[in-house]
């Protein structure tokens, strides 16, 4: 026994399997550190490149709507404007049809089989990139709804939503195509909470008597209220950033106008539009710009995060 | 006694009913566009392919009516994907390791993890932003300014929070009897993490990080001025330091353009960009559903 101890004790690693071992952990710890070293860097570079725009215009930058490379003067309220409405109103629209098609996927209207065919089908649309979208919404769906814009104008022109002639490409058709970019995410997230909810709050619910809708709304939408709600702050913040399909349909005219049949801008589509080009202080208030779209993008995110890790399913 | 029989009047059988046919219809809405999506997509794409589409170069949009092909862009997407992979997987892989193997829950790995998160969530266009202000108006990359190269740096931005994710869930995945049986016999850690825990946490990985590089193929708004685009062939090594184009980028320059025949090229180009990312997609979903199965049994 005494002879085996020592036999152990005597048997070292030896030095360069100990060297290599401490070398792989410390290659992994810096490797992991480059999120935060690139995350770092993304928020350090573009504030301070946006440094001399932000000293010239301040806050009103955020306020005013004129863009003039030839007079050097910079306002984006027009993107900015456009960046919220868009990417809200296109949540308004998602939300419900969403949600919808999540409860349809996971109550038992339809055979299994046919369910998860649909599921796995919206989860493969999340991947189509959004340049095709873009593609198809300029080929396809603006000819497809121009009379339907005509007559949103003709009858409901006196509110300042529909106030303009519908030409063309315009910000109702970002709204759009920005619905069909975000449903999948949202359906996805809220099927995936919905299955998660424990299956006796259900049957405790059908026990006492409730109906299949009273239990979906009073038991089982309240418990997935804060994975739904997560999902949809991550669809808002994938809308306020989406790039090419908005770029293509939204129209990229500065000209502000409260109304949603005329052409508009985002903060990513003038981005998209003018980097190349810039040069001057016009490539500093572009990054100004691109720093309120980032500001605004953590903020949701953040948001969203710091809503799952609160008021993730206890059951 | 009626109250057992199922009465059709009754206000909340009503409700139902109402409620049930408005999901049918959410539903309907939702995903009757999408079908209609992906096959004008894969018919009207379909419709344009041809041999040459392969081998030739885009023409100058114009008058003439031949726009040529999209063989640059083809390549160019192959190579720009390649150079974020080489970037993103070792990184990535390698982040995941630590936080998964190393980390024991403390602020630091925290950090890093709500770090991957927000990265996640940063959108596209900024990661272009970022590297053109890094590398393309710097010039730092031996004084080219749009390159392929920088392209891929703002491509990997993108696929690295998806893989460090990837890695770190996989790896979280595979038991711990597997970790205390390896150490147990004296491998050491990193022994233990090469030779069983990454190789057992392989197939989830793997799906994850090719579906990452599925996603990033596909992305438009990184490349626009950090890549730019091209129409001419690529030749040689040193062409990575120059503009390079990309199918992504090439749909985004002929959709807008007002000629029929770029516009064509548009289609032919995304149907073969949707055709490849989703079978990718339903690959790597079979491959996931199948050895979910042979795990179980």
């Amino acid at each position: 026994m005494e002879e085996k101890l020592t036999l152990f004790k005597n048997r070292k690693r030896f030095g360069i399997e100990k060297n290599i071992d401490i070398i792989f952990k410390n290659t992994a710890l810096v490797l992991s550190s480059f999120v935060a070293i690139i995350l770092l860097g993304i928020i350090l570079v573009v504030f301070f490149q946006s440094f001399e725009s932000f000293s010239r215009y301040g806050l009103k930058f955020l306020v005013t709507s004129e863009w003039n490379p030839v007079k050097d003067e910079y306002g984006a309220f027009t993107a900015i404007y456009g960046t919220l409405v868009t990417s809200f109103l296109s949540l308004l629209i998602t939300i419900p049809l969403g949600v919808g098609t999540a409860i349809f996927i996971t109550e038992d209207f339809v055979p299994k089989v046919f369910r998860e065919i649909i599921g796995s089908f919206v989860e493969l649309l999340a991947a189509i990139p959004s340049v095709v979208l873009g593609l198809w919404a300029i080929f396809v769906m603006e000819p497809f709804f121009r009379a339907f814009f005509v007559f949103l104008h003709n009858f409901f022109g006196w509110i300042p939503l529909f106030s303009t002639e519908p030409t063309g490409r315009n910000s109702l058709l970002a709204i759009l195509i920005l619905v069909v970019m975000l449903l999948p995410i949202v359906t996805s997230i809220a099927r995936d909470t919905l299955n998660q909810v424990p299956k006796k709050l259900r049957n405790a619910a059908y026990g006492i008597g409730a109906s299949r809708w009273k239990t979906i709304f009073s038991v089982i939408l309240p418990a997935a209220l804060s994975g739904i709600m997560a999902g949809v702050l991550l669809a808002l913040g994938r809308a306020m950033g989406e790039t090419m399909a908005v770029t293509m349909i939204i129209g990229n005219s500065n000209a502000f106008s409260w109304s949603l049949l005329s052409p508009g801008y985002t903060i990513s589509s003038m981005l998209a539009n003018q980097f190349g080009e810039a040069d001057g202080s016009q490539v500093s208030s572009l990054f100004y710009a691109a720093f309120v779209l980032m500001i605004l993008s953590l903020v949701v995110n953040i948001f969203a995060q710091w809503l799952v890790k609160k008021f993730s399913l206890k059951y | 006694m009626n109250s057992l029989y199922y009465q059709k009047r009754l206000s909340r059988n009503i409700g139902d009913k109402f409620f049930t046919s408005l999901s049918v219809i959410c539903a309907l809405i939702a995903i009757l566009p999408l079908i209609f999506l992906v096959t004008y997509i894969l018919i009207k794409g379909g419709s344009q392919i041809t041999p040459e589409l392969f081998t030739l170069e885009p023409n100058p949009p114009g008058d003439d009516l031949d726009a040529g092909g999209i063989n640059p862009a083809l390549i160019g997407t192959l190579i720009i994907t390649t150079i974020a992979s080489i970037i993103a997987i070792p990184v990535g892989v390698g982040g995941g390791i630590y936080l998964a193997e190393y980390s024991k829950g403390g602020a630091f790995s925290r950090f890093i993890r709500f770090g991957v998160n927000v990265l996640a969530g940063v959108p596209s266009i900024i990661a272009g932003v970022f590297i053109y202000a890094l590398i393309v108006s710097t010039k730092i990359l031996f004084g080219s300014m749009y390159s392929g190269l920088a392209g891929g740096m703002a491509l990997s931005i993108l696929m690295l929070p998806t893989v460090i994710k990837t890695t770190d869930e996989g790896l979280k995945l595979v038991p711990n009897e597997l970790r205390y049986a390896s150490l147990g016999v004296g491998a050491s850690m990193y022994t233990t993490i090469l030779k069983v825990t990454l190789p057992s946490a392989f197939r989830s990985i793997a799906t994850g990080v090719v579906l990452g590089i599925a996603r990033a193929a596909g992305e438009t708004a990184p490349l626009i001025f950090t890549a730019l685009f091209s129409y001419y062939y690529i030749v040689g090594f040193e062409d990575l330091f120059y503009e390079m184009g990309s199918l992504a980028v090439l749909i985004y320059n002929f959709a807008l353009e007002p000629y029929d025949a770029q516009n064509k090229l548009a289609w032919a180009a995304s149907f073969i960009l949707v055709l490849s990312i989703l079978s990718v997609n339903i690959f790597s979903r079979i491959l996931a559903a199948f050895t979910e199965k042979t795990k179980r049994v």
